[in-house]
C-alpha cells in the first residue's frame, strides 16, 4: 500500500509523539553517554537519539529483551503459586529503527512465530507493536545491507517510514495501521520538491552501502566445509566474548534460568552466545564445541548455512555492528570473502 | 623503521625455527584499527605492522598456544602481563620469545572518532600529528591530545624481560600523574562515587569482552559461569552487574598491568580502569609492588611474609 507521501516538520515531531503517547507506549533510541545508545521506553519529553547511527543494541531488544522474566513463582502454604509476567498493556510504537534492524525482525518472526512453535512472549509484543522505520541517509563504510537483501531505504516491515530531509521528515504510510497514525493535523501533503529530495537522498544512500559481498551460494559452499581445515585458522584471533552475537540484530539464542531466593523466584530467559564455552557445555562435563574453532564455526554456520536451510534466508542483515564493536577487528565481511575463495 | 625491523626479526625467528608462530599485529579492516595476526611462515612476516593502533594486549592469546613455542610482539604493558603469567606458571618462560617494541603510547580511537565530523576514511601518523581523512577533507590532530589516559600516565613503555628488542628505547617519564582516573574518582564524595559506579556498570550487557581481552582472566571456570556454587545470577539486575564488576576488578589485585585492554574492548564504553588503577595504587603503596616488573617477585596476594604491612587492619 502506498499513498501520497506526507510531510512532518521537525518542530512538530514532539507534538506527534505526545499524540502517539496517548494510546501507545513509545520506544526509541536513547543516549546513555556520548556515542552509546539503546532502545528504551520513552516519554514524549525525553530526548531521543535519532541522529546517531544504529544504537549499540539492536531493536530486537524491544521484542526479545536481553533479560525477560517469563513467570514468577511463590510458595504459599503447601502449594506453589505461579503468575504470568507477560503483559503488554498498551499498543506500542517503535521509532527510529533502520531498515537493517527491521529486516532482522522479520527473520526473528521466522524463528519465534514459525511453523513449529510460537513464542508467546515475542508474539504478544510483536502483535501490539507498530514500526516507524527511519531511512538511513548515511550508511557507514562497515555497512553492507545492500549485499544481504536489504538497503538503506528498504521499507519492508515498516508501518510508517520517515525520511530525514533536514528541517522536516517525508513520511510514507506503508500499512493501514501506519496510515492511522498519520491522521493528525500535524501531517501535511509533501510537495513535489520534497519528494524529489527524498528520492535523491535514497539514490545517494544506495551508493554508499556495499553491495559487493558474495553471499550468493554461501550456503552450498559451507555444506562442504564442515570438517574443513578452513576453521583451524579463522577463529584464532577471536577472544570468545559475546559482543558480535549480543549486538547482532538477528542472533536470538537464549538460556532459561530460575532465580529463587527462599520461597519465591522467577524464571528468566537471558540472551546467550554460542561463542562462550558454557553455551554448549553439557552436564556430564562434555563439551561438543570444545574450542574457539567449533564455536566460531557455529556462529558462521548458523548465519549462512543452518538459517538458510530452515528459512531460505541468510541470518545477516549487513548492519556492521559486529565489525565496528569487535575488540580484535574480526570482520565478518572478510569471512564471507574467505569462504567464497576457499 | 620499527615495522621493517619487526618483519626481519620475525622472518629470522621463523626461518631458524626458533618459534612455531609469531603473534603480532596486522593491518586492520577499518581506519584506526590494527588486528591480531598469527604468522607461521617467513613469507607471511610482511603482514606484520606497527603503529599507534596496536592497542590489544596480545598476551591474552598465549593461553591458546600453551603447547607451542611462541614469538609475541609486546609493548611495555603486554610484556609485564607475560611476566606475570609466567610467575603464575601458565607456561615455561623458555616457551615464549618476547619481541619487545618500546611503545610510543597508543592513540584512543574512540576519541579521534568523536573529534571528527562524519566518517573517517583514512588515518596516518606523521610525527606528532595524526592526519585524518574525513568526509570534509583532512583534519590534523595533535597526537598528544588523543592518547589513551593510561598510556599518557605509563612509566613502563620499554618492555621488561624482552628476548629481543625492535626499535630504540624510550624515556620513562610519564605525561601525567599516575593512575589519573583513580585519582579523579577518589576526589569525588562517596555519593558521587557510587552514582558514577552505578551509571557505568548499569550499561553492562555481560558480553564479557573485558574479561576475554584481559590476559590475566584465564580461569577455566569464571565465577560468573559457575552453577554450583551459584555466586551470581545471569540477568541484568543492577546488583549482579555491580557484583560482576567489583569481583572482576578485585581479582586483578597485584596482577593488573594497567594496559587498559578491558576498557578498550567494551562495546558500551564502560569506564573500568579507574577500579584497577585504584587497586594498583594500593598495592604499590602497601607492598611497593608493580605487576610483572620483577620476574622473581610473586604478587603480594599470592605470598605471605611475617613482616607484611598491615596498617589497613584496624
Amino acid at each position: 500500500m502506498t499513498l501520497d507521501p506526507l510531510k512532518l516538520n521537525k518542530k512538530d515531531f514532539q507534538p506527534f509523539l505526545e499524540e502517539l503517547a496517548k494510546d501507545h507506549e513509545l520506544f526509541a533510541p536513547v543516549r546513555l553517554v556520548e556515542g552509546v545508545s539503546v532502545y528504551r521506553k520513552i516519554d514524549p519529553a525525553d530526548e531521543i537519539d535519532l541522529d546517531a547511527s544504529n544504537p549499540q543494541k539492536p531493536v530486537k531488544e524491544v521484542f526479545f529483551p536481553q533479560s525477560e522474566a517469563m513467570l514468577r513463582f511463590e510458595k504459599v502454604g503447601n502449594r506453589h503459586k505461579v503468575t504470568s509476567t507477560d503483559e503488554v498493556k498498551k499498543p506500542r510504537v517503535v521509532l527510529g529503527a533502520r531498515a537493517c534492524d527491521i529486516q532482522a525482525i522479520s527473520l526473528l518472526d521466522d524463528v519465534f512465530l514459525g511453523k513449529e512453535y510460537t513464542d508467546v512472549y515475542f508474539l504478544k509484543k510483536r502483535q501490539s507493536t507498530l514500526l516507524v522505520g527511519f531511512a538511513c541517509n548515511h550508511p557507514l563504510s562497515t555497512c553492507f545491507c545492500a549485499s544481504t537483501g536489504g538497503g538503506p531505504f528498504a521499507r519492508e516491515g515498516s508501518d510508517l517510514f520517515f525520511i530525514d530531509l533536514g528541517e522536516s521528515y517525508l513520511v510514507e504510510a506503508l500499512t493501514e495501521k501506519g496510515r492511522a497514525l498519520t491522521q493528525s493535523k500535524l501531517f501535511v501533503k509533501a510537495s513535489e520538491k520534497e519528494i524529489a529530495l527524498a528520492s535523491d537522498l535514497e539514490k545517494k544512500a544506495a551508493e554508499r552501502s556495499d553491495a559487493s559481498l558474495p553471499v550468493e551460494g554461501i550456503e552450498k559452499k559451507l555444506d562442504q566445509l564442515m570438517e574443513s581445515r578452513f576453521w583451524d585458522r579463522l577463529h584464532e584471533k577471536c577472544i570468545g566474548c559475546g559482543v558480535c552475537t549480543f549486538l547482532c540484530p538477528t542472533c536470538h539464542c537464549f538460556d532459561i534460568v530460575d532465580e529463587a531466593v527462599n520461597e519465591q523466584g522467577q524464571r528468566v530467559r537471558n540472551w546467550d552466545t554460542c561463542l562462550s564455552s558454557l553455551y554448549s557445555l553439557e552436564t556430564s562435563g562434555h563439551n561438543p564445541r570444545p574450542t574457539g574453532r567449533e564455536r566460531t564455526r557455529q556462529r558462521v554456520m548458523h548465519k549462512f548455512n543452518y538459517f538458510p536451510k530452515n528459512f531460505k534466508k541468510i541470518a545477516c542483515v549487513g548492519c556492521g555492528r559486529c565489525i565496528v564493536y569487535c575488540p580484535v577487528n574480526f570482520d565478518i565481511r572478510q569471512v564471507i570473502q574467505d569462504i567464497k575463495n576457499y | 623503521m620499527v615495522e621493517k625491523k619487526l618483519r626481519e626479526k620475525a622472518k629470522e625467528l621463523l626461518s631458524k625455527k626458533e618459534v612455531d608462530l609469531i603473534i603480532g599485529f596486522g593491518e586492520g579492516t577499518q581506519p584506526l584499527r590494527a588486528t591480531p595476526v598469527f604468522i607461521r611462515n617467513p613469507e607471511e612476516a610482511d603482514r606484520l605492522v606497527w603503529n599507534s593502533f596496536c592497542e590489544n594486549n596480545l598476551a591474552t592469546y598465549l593461553h591458546k598456544f600453551s603447547r607451542f613455542k611462541v614469538g609475541i610482539v609486546v609493548k611495555g604493558c603486554d610484556a609485564r602481563s607475560v611476566t606475570a603469567l609466567a610467575l603464575e606458571k601458565r607456561f615455561k618462560p623458555e616457551q615464549v620469545v618476547l619481541i619487545g617494541v618500546p611503545c610510543q603510547r597508543m592513540i584512543d580511537r574512540k576519541k579521534v572518532k568523536k573529534a571528527v565530523k562524519g566518517e573517517i576514511h583514512k588515518v596516518r601518523e606523521e610525527g606528532e600529528k595524526i592526519i585524518v581523512a574525513g568526509e570534509d577533507g583532512d583534519v590534523v590532530l595533535k597526537r598528544e591530545d588523543f592518547l589513551y589516559p593510561l598510556c599518557k600516565a605509563c612509566t613502563h613503555r620499554n618492555p621488561v624481560q624482552e628476548t629481543l628488542r625492535v626499535g630504540d628505547p624510550v624515556g620513562e617519564a610519564p605525561l601525567t600523574e599516575p593512575n589519573p582516573e583513580a585519582k579523579a574518582f577518589e576526589k569525588k564524595p562517596p555519593e558521587e562515587r557510587w552514582a558514577f559506579f552505578e551509571k557505568e556498570t548499569g550499561r553492562c550487557i555481560r558480553c564479557y569482552a573485558c574479561r576475554e581481552a584481559c590476559p590475566m582472566c584465564y580461569c577455566t571456570e569464571c565465577f560468573v559461569d559457575s552453577s554450583n556454587p551459584r555466586w551470581i545470577e545471569k540477568s541484568l539486575s543492577s546488583a549482579d552487574l555491580e557484583f560482576y564488576h567489583i569481583v572482576r576488578a578485585y581479582h586483578q589485585t597485584g596482577r593488573c598491568t594497567n594496559c587498559g585492554a578491558c576498557e578498550r574492548a567494551c562495546p558500551m564504553d564502560i569506564r573500568l580502569t579507574y577500579l584497577t588503577q585504584k587497586l594498583n595504587q594500593e598495592v604499590e603503596e602497601l607492598f611497593q609492588f608493580e605487576t610483572g616488573v620483577d620476574p622473581n617477585a610473586l604478587p603480594p596476594l599470592s605470598t605471605f611474609k611475617t613482616d607484611d604491612p598491615q596498617e589497613f587492619v584496624k
